[in-house]
């Protein structure tokens, strides 16, 4: 593969994610993967329904107090914005406009990185209330749960940022063309995950 | 590669093999990591025969008992079945479907990294004298309660080795997707291609929950969670779902990739195609699919109530139907065949009835009212034996026999290879068939010895001896590759004469790039095919010679491993030492610098040239053909 072959947008193909073999193994070697990722999620889920407002004898946490839905409302809503914007990204990837979908990309990466602030200040806040990791089954489940999806966001994070920069000075080609897709494909699996967290543990822990 | 001994000094040699991201070296890796820990777990199991082998005997006491048999069952199903297993898949598969390497060769080699140094990291705590000691199962009410860092050992090795596993699960997935050909469609993979794909995408859902528990499991015993704590509103049995939905899995991800090494034998052997193909492939695709619906036979007196007892039940028995299948269709692959008894065939036909055995007992434990009575008794420890060590360790070492030729140029000796079936086989009936009647006469397991006068000492004398004739056909055979390594008599293309599919169409040993040119495959056996029409050569190709891409090697997948393993000494010393915490941080970050390099660099591969490859052609056909 030559790093250095000039295109245009006429020449670019019409799937540069996959006009390679590594391409092509790439995309599906991550969906795989996401298939995997999907199972990891799913048995922290079951977990987690396990062990919901579970505790020692006078434990004094529940769902229904300790959650705050216009917090995560607004996480949700720079979340899923998020995922928009990087499929904005995508769409001039594909029209070969390495500047706008940087700048799409750098838009998706701060959306995320308010996203990661404020799941940091909903943890701390529950902290300081005495909901700590250890203080018993149902925050060891949810701290893990929802901090396994934050970690996530934040590998993320780091991720889009190294391939931001990485790639600042030699636009787009058929090599990173792949490793900005499965990028996307992470961001958007990341985004699914939230709903379903947003859906089992803010909204049926609140409403339901 | 070429023909010519190069002499190289000692480092260079270690380098390479160090920092190889070719599929048939990481395959040879596999080998030898997988043997290595295989004669660790076989001398663990040796201790625990002898310690059995008369009644309140104090060989060993009763905590190292439970290390032994804890870390018998552990190494030998993740450190030596598996990674046995993942060599031949490695080597082999992409003979088998004409590709030059698999779809991540760098992954290949991390994966690899990963396994050997989450199974030095498990065994390293016999030298800290704390090992794992709760039963390769580690239900959560033992292991909670076990002092030490035993479990820390079991939990955080076994997480780093899962994690190689999953990477070379999906790895083979990708590469028998995308890579494959040109003519070899679904339908004309060879079967072990076929099992290593089903088994592979066990692999892929299957891991994942036993990366979750693990975790769940470190958290709990090294970061104050309360998962499995009762008092703190945890519930103990989650571990045991999490364990077997990825544990029943598992054992089908091992008997698979066995299945396939017997398809492929009986096939040559017989010098006939397999018989009912697209049932085999059924099959081998609804046992993957069905070994995800049974795993809650394993806790049938847990309590879970009548009504998923006997849907557990009948899902397990219903496994029994696609394995029949396959059983009947290797019979009748014999049938009528031109038979060859050679060592790999040997190991073939006595597979058969030996695992018809297990699986038979197998339906017997799937009844759940029977299994209340079996539970936790020597019948249990007979049945997994004779599935695992009457499937898999049979077809592992048939495949070491049969394969040994493609992977090293020179035939194990046939005589040498047939005494140690018989030391084996024989050994393995004396050990394990006694077993069923100690279970019926109450012999629970795990049980460190044994009151006199209960029935039960000649019995576990007879198990015992059988264990040294196992243990006798396993030198018999390292003596067969010290002597066969020694004389070094150099074979041809197809050593046996019968090759069927690719992988026999090529050097022993395949030149780094495998195909000088792409094959064309033209059905199911091409090779077969192709010799049958009066080709020699047995093969046709896809395209004219052409300069080959390869990828380069590189040491960060073992720097990447080296950096877990660190991480994982950080994990469990962190709550009694203050540099524990440091320790953690600074071994992620390292894996983590790593992988950035890694990401950093563009890392091209470089290409082979077609004047190269003309010249090795020529050499081959000028070295003489044998």
């Amino acid at each position: 593969m030559d790093l250095n072959k000039k295109f245009t947008p006429e020449t670019w193909p019409e799937h540069p994610e996959r006009a390679t073999l590594e391409g092509k193994n790439k995309f599906v070697g991550f969906w795989l993967f996401l298939g995997g990722e999907t199972i990891l999620f799913a048995t922290l889920f079951a977990t987690y329904m396990a062990l919901k407002n579970k505790g020692p004898s006078g434990f004094g946490f529940s769902t229904q107090e300790l959650y705050q839905l216009p917090l995560v409302f607004v996480m949700t809503l720079l979340l899923l914005t998020s995922s928009l914007t990087s499929v904005y990204a995508m769409h001039h990837m594909k029209n070969y406009n390495f500047k706008k979908m940087q700048l799409w990309l750098a838009i998706t990466a701060i959306l995320g990185l308010c996203f990661l602030g404020l799941e940091v200040y909903e943890f701390n806040h529950y902290v300081h209330e005495g909901f700590t990791f250890g203080n018993s089954a149902f925050s060891s489940s949810f701290f893990t749960l929802v901090g396994t999806h934050g970690f996530h966001v934040a590998v993320g994070l780091v991720w889009i940022t190294l391939l931001i920069f990485r790639n600042a000075k030699r636009g787009l080609n058929l090599y990173n063309a792949s490793k900005y897709y499965t990028f996307s494909l992470y961001w958007h699996f990341i985004d699914v995950v939230w709903v379903f967290i947003f859906t089992v543990v803010y909204l049926m822990g609140v409403i339901g | 590669m070429s023909s010519v001994a190069q002499k190289r000094g000692f480092g260079a040699a270690l380098w390479d093999w160090m920092t190889t991201v070719d599929h048939k070296k990481i395959g040879i890796l596999y080998l030898i990591g997988g043997g290595f820990f295989f004669v660790v777990g076989g001398i663990e199991a040796m201790i625990i025969r002898l310690q059995l082998l008369k009644p309140n005997n104090d060989l060993v006491s009763a905590g190292l008992f439970n290390d032994l048999i804890t870390m018998h069952g552990t190494t030998m199903i993740f450190l030596a079945a598996m990674p046995i297993l993942f060599g031949f898949m490695n080597y082999i598969m992409p003979l088998q479907i004409g590709a030059r390497d698999v779809a991540f060769p760098f992954i290949n080699s991390l994966g690899f990294w990963m396994f050997f140094l989450g199974g030095v990291f498990l065994n390293v705590s016999w030298f800290f004298g704390q090992v794992p000691d709760a039963g390769w199962t580690s239900y959560a009410s033992l292991s909670l309660a076990s002092p030490g860092h035993g479990i820390d050992f079991y939990a955080i090795g076994l997480q780093i080795a899962g994690g190689g596993t999953l990477m070379g699960g999906i790895n083979f997935l990708v590469t028998i997707i995308n890579m494959r050909a040109p003519g070899m469609t679904y339908m004309r993979m060879p079967l072990f291609t076929w099992t290593t794909f089903v088994a592979s995408a066990m692999i892929l859902f299957a891991f994942p929950p036993l990366t979750v528990g693990l975790f769940f499991l470190t958290f709990d015993r090294m970061f104050d969670a309360n998962f499995f704590d009762h008092q703190m509103g945890g519930n103990t049995i989650i571990w045991e779902h999490i364990f077997w939905i990825f544990g029943h899995p598992e054992v089908y991800i091992l008997i698979l990739p066995a299945f396939g090494i017997f398809s492929e034998i009986f096939s040559i052997f017989s010098r006939k195609r397999l018989f009912g193909y697209p049932a085999m492939v059924f099959a081998t695709v609804l046992i993957g699919f069905l070994g995800f619906m049974v795993w809650a036979h394993h806790m049938f007196t847990v309590g879970l109530g009548p009504t998923a007892n006997a849907i557990f039940a009948v899902a397990t028995m219903a496994i029994a139907v696609p394995t029949g299948v396959k059983i009947f269709n290797w019979l009748l692959t014999i049938w009528g065949g031109s038979i060859s008894v050679t060592t790999p065939m040997l190991y073939a036909l006595g597979f058969i009835p030996s695992f018809v055995m297990g699986g038979v007992t197998g339906v017997m434990q799937g009844a759940a009212p029977l299994d209340y009575q079996l539970h936790d008794s020597y019948f249990i420890v007979a049945h997994f034996h004779y599935v695992i060590v009457g499937g898999v360790v049979l077809a592992i070492l048939a495949g070491v026999h049969l394969y040994w030729p493609k992977m090293f140029g020179t035939m194990l000796s046939e005589t040498l290879g047939k005494i140690t079936f018989v030391f084996f086989f024989v050994g393995f009936h004396c050990t394990f068939l006694i077993q069923h009647w100690l279970g019926f006469w109450g012999m629970p397991r795990r049980v460190w010895t044994y009151m006199d006068g209960q029935g039960w000492n000649t019995a576990n004398m007879i198990s015992s001896f059988g264990a040294l004739l196992m243990a006798i056909g396993v030198i018999v055979l390292v003596i067969n590759i010290i002597m066969t390594t020694v004389k070094n008599v150099r074979v041809g293309n197809d050593p046996w004469g019968d090759g069927r599919t690719l992988e026999w169409a090529i050097p022993s040993p395949p030149p780094f790039y495998n195909f000088t040119q792409t094959p064309l495959v033209r059905g199911l056996d091409t090779v077969w095919i192709e010799k049958q029409e009066g080709n020699a050569t047995g093969l046709t190709f896809a395209e004219p010679v052409t300069d080959i891409h390869m990828p380069h090697g590189s040491i960060i997948p073992f720097f990447m491993s080296v950096g877990l393993f660190i991480a994982g000494f950080g994990a469990m010393f962190h709550q009694e030492t203050s540099w524990g915490l440091p320790l953690l941080i600074f071994g992620l970050a390292w894996t983590f610098v790593a992988m950035a390099m890694r990401s950093l660099k563009d890392d091209l591969g470089y290409h082979v040239t077609k004047e190269e490859i003309q010249r090795d052609v020529n050499n081959a056909s000028k070295g003489g053909q044998n």
